[in-house]
């Protein structure tokens, strides 16, 4: 019983949880650095030291819009991506409200920063179309195209699904929104780094991104809008970003941003075949030894990665803090939701009952996992399962010709 | 360790496993002053501990409870947390907090709230114990590698060798003694269980809690039951029903006097607890109690304070701690509440879950609802619920 294991030793984390935040890249740190120090100019000054500030931010801005094939004035820089995604819905509705009966549509696997908002829209007015995915978390273009009615001023899609890394169909839903003249949000936040994102393909009118989730600091992000898609501001002050996000520019957090975004860009291909290796190891490995072990979302198309695993009978708050005392960080769900009662929204929006989500866990790989890491997780992992599943109240111990198994009871 | 008080004392051979512990121990933590000095013990002998602080109740759920200032001293509130998570980060020992509101919420809020609208007064920190804390959480401290759950429990534990069986015993300060609600507690519960302060009293844990540097060790102890920090039950169920879209009629009825006069009427039973005095709307010269509450027939009988004496009551669902079998007739001393001065009293079993319990003397307010719970000089021999 004794798994010898001390307390988790800070550097020594077998850190599987990018999807919840990354390490800030050595290169985007180096970039950033100078804007703390001498560097510290207000990019709205007329001075020079303001001016040099200005030239940072519109390195910034080249590169973030060279990430998506955007021009530099599309893009509107936030404090992150629950910003982008919040200036993105209350800001069109807002600019539309001269319309008396509005409707926007979305579907139930966002997240919270888009359902949060949406609810917010309906307290405002707005109905709101909630389209429920398939078993495999993707939701049906034809499902979306079926919702519009004449009201419809917004569909917002996510990218990629945060918790289970499925791919929505973008490209198809941002032609059915074209055909319907309805404007077109996507929250990028989970695919920017991990696949190309190439706005006119994608066919949207506004995208959110944030910093953190592709190795850049905490606190930025940003929002690009398509010229004449009409937008409100949701703060008031300055003429910053075009009227349209007051408040002095967050020089360094927009620099490191810049800098994470040129990285994801030189690096997008090596880092998805190598970590898309790595994620199907883990996975493969996983299946293979652990009974009743189910991937979620496994049959879409999905982000390298990422992978959500129903281990049934087994509780997931239980194995994530047991993971975590051997030096393995991983998640239940998406963070925001973490220690909360709600089973995820997203696995039960996929057919899992209360029990399987509460069961589940999410591990997220990215540029800095290596082999060594993989392989030393696949070891405890089972032994962990194994653990929690013997001690479980809702397991009991039933001998099958003269070999003890448990199964779940209920 | 700058001139600590000695630790051994608490350690009591008695309590704490004989041979060193090597195995890790997950220690319950409120946030208050008893636990985290359970885990500043602990972690200070070089015990490999893990601190858990269990989330039981979103207190965002009943706005209208939250009566201004009553904010900290209750538990979850995100101040205990904090203190919680304060101690764990101090000392550097791994900390999480578990949630287990909805555990929580089967088994003590709704049979706490169901309890006291059948007219009886539960008692929700011996629920919490039996099915929450030594159950979800004991659950949860073994699924992550921990052999036990150690908890600031003012109470012992001592295995017996001629019975082989595990004990509660009183704790050494009689004025801190928490064993009353640690009566439903199993022998697989209690092989599982430790209480480091059972030999410490209050002023000796406050002193090793300032030696020890521990953050909490100043703060004032909350008395309320968790969930209802403002004391005021009644409020608290019908907030709680009227989340749960469960309407509760105003049931007005008679009041009558342990002879059957109709004195009155009340508004609803629920309004209502065994021995209660004031609120009863109507003067009559004497003080007058609560007797009897008569869900069958909505009435509610009040009498003098000689009415409120009783010699017997039953007693369901007992905990046999000392004893695998009963004996047929036991001579103890039976708490019927908390504070209560156990009384002598003869115990007999009806059953394997229930029995009967003759006092040698009239208590006041035997209350249907409450734990008896029947001592053998220090030891818990086991309790029940007073039917």
């Amino acid at each position: 019983m004794d798994d010898g294991a001390g307390a988790p030793v800070e550097g020594l984390m077998i850190y599987l949880d990018y999807n919840a935040t990354t390490p800030v890249d050595a290169r985007v740190l180096e970039a950033m650095l100078p804007c703390l120090g001498g560097a510290f100019g207000n990019a709205s000054s007329i001075h020079s030291a303001g001016q040099r500030a200005r030239a940072a931010v519109d390195r910034a801005r080249e590169s973030v819009a060279a990430l998506i094939g955007a021009s530099p004035a599309e893009i509107v820089f936030t404090s992150g991506g629950t910003e982008a995604d919040n200036l993105a819905l209350l800001g069109l509705a807002a600019a539309r409200s001269s319309q008396t009966k509005m409707h926007a549509i979305t579907t139930a696997v966002e997240h919270h920063a888009v359902l949060n908002a949406c609810e917010e829209l309906e307290r405002r007015g707005v109905r709101v179309t909630y389209v429920r995915p398939g078993p495999d978390g993707t939701v049906d273009p034809d499902d979306i195209r079926r919702a519009i009615t004449p009201e419809t001023i917004l569909i917002s899609v996510m990218h990629a699904n945060n918790e289970i890394g499925t791919i929505q169909g973008v490209e198809e839903i941002g032609r059915i929104a074209a055909e319907a003249d309805v404007y077109f949000h996507c929250d990028a936040v989970q695919s920017a780094g991990k696949l190309r994102l190439d706005l006119n393909r994608l066919g949207v009118d506004l995208l959110s991104l944030s910093a953190h989730k592709v190795y850049g600091p905490k606190g930025v992000g940003a929002l690009y809008v398509r010229p004449g898609t009409p937008l409100e501001p949701l703060f008031f002050g300055g003429h910053h970003e075009r009227d349209r996000r007051p408040g002095t520019e967050n020089v360094p957090g927009i620099v490191g941003l810049g800098k994470a975004a040129e990285l994801a860009r030189a690096y997008l291909d090596e880092d998805a075949s190598r970590i898309s290796a790595l994620r199907d190891r883990l996975e493969a490995a996983l299946l293979d030894s652990i009974p009743d072990a189910r991937i979620n979302g496994g049959r879409a198309r999905r982000v390298c990665n990422t992978t959500n695993i129903t281990f049934a009978g087994a509780g997931g708050e239980a194995l994530l803090i047991a993971l975590d005392l051997e030096g393995i960080a991983c998640s239940t769900g998406a963070a925001c939701s973490s220690g909360s009662v709600e089973p995820s929204h997203v696995l039960t929006a996929i057919g899992l009952s209360d029990d399987e989500a509460r069961s589940t866990l999410r591990f997220s790989l990215g540029r800095e996992t290596t082999r060594e890491e993989i392989d030393a997780a696949i070891k405890v992992i089972p032994r962990v399962v194994e653990r929690i599943r013997s001690l479980s109240p809702r397991t009991r111990a039933v001998a099958d010709d003269g070999r003890v198994r448990t199964v779940p009871v209920r | 360790m700058p001139n600590a008080i000695q630790t051994e004392s608490a350690a009591g051979a008695t309590t704490l496993c004989n041979a060193p512990c090597q195995a890790r121990l997950a220690v319950a933590m409120s946030g208050g002053v008893d636990s985290s000095t359970v885990a500043a013990m602990l972690h200070q002998r070089g015990q490999a501990i893990i601190g858990l602080t269990m989330q039981l109740w979103n207190h965002r759920r009943l706005p209208q409870l939250q009566d201004g200032g009553a904010t900290q001293h209750r538990c979850c509130s995100p101040d205990d947390v904090y203190d919680a998570r304060r101690v764990a980060e101090h000392f550097g020992f791994p900390f999480y907090v578990v949630n287990l509101e909805r555990e929580f919420e089967q088994s003590v809020i709704r049979p706490f709230a169901n309890e006291y609208l059948e007219g009886r007064t539960p008692i929700p920190c011996s629920l919490c114990n039996n099915h929450v804390k030594f159950d979800s959480l004991l659950a949860m401290a073994r699924q992550i590698g921990a052999e036990k759950i150690a908890t600031g429990h003012y109470a012992r534990i001592r295995f017996n060798t001629d019975t082989g069986r595990r004990e509660l015993l009183r704790a050494r300060d009689e004025s801190k003694d928490q064993s009353y609600f640690l009566f439903g507690l199993t022998q697989e519960q209690l092989s599982h269980a430790e209480f480091p302060l059972g030999e410490l009293t209050k002023q000796e844990v406050r002193e090793i809690a300032r030696s020890l540097a521990v953050p909490v060790a100043e703060k004032p102890e909350s008395q309320e039951i968790c969930f209802v920090p403002s004391g005021n039950y009644v409020r608290f169920i019908e907030g709680y029903f009227q989340e749960q879209h469960t309407a509760l009629a105003d049931d007005p009825g008679e009041i009558l006097s342990t002879s059957g006069e109709v004195l009155g009427r009340h508004n609803g039973l629920r309004h209502y607890t065994v021995g209660q005095r004031r609120g009863l709307g109507f003067a009559t010269g004497r003080p007058m109690y609560v007797v009897e509450i008569d869900r069958a027939q909505n009435r509610l009988v009040i009498g003098e304070d000689a009415a409120l004496h009783s010699t017997t009551c039953e007693v369901r669902d007992v905990n046999w701690i000392a004893f695998a079998n009963p004996p047929e007739s036991i001579e103890a001393r039976v708490r019927i509440r908390h504070r209560h001065e156990a009384a002598e009293a003869i115990v007999e079993p009806l059953s394997q879950e229930a029995a009967r319990v003759t006092f040698r003397e009239p208590q006041r307010a035997i209350t249907p609802g409450q734990g008896a719970v029947f001592y053998l000089g220090e030891r818990v021999l086991g309790g029940g619920w007073i039917r």
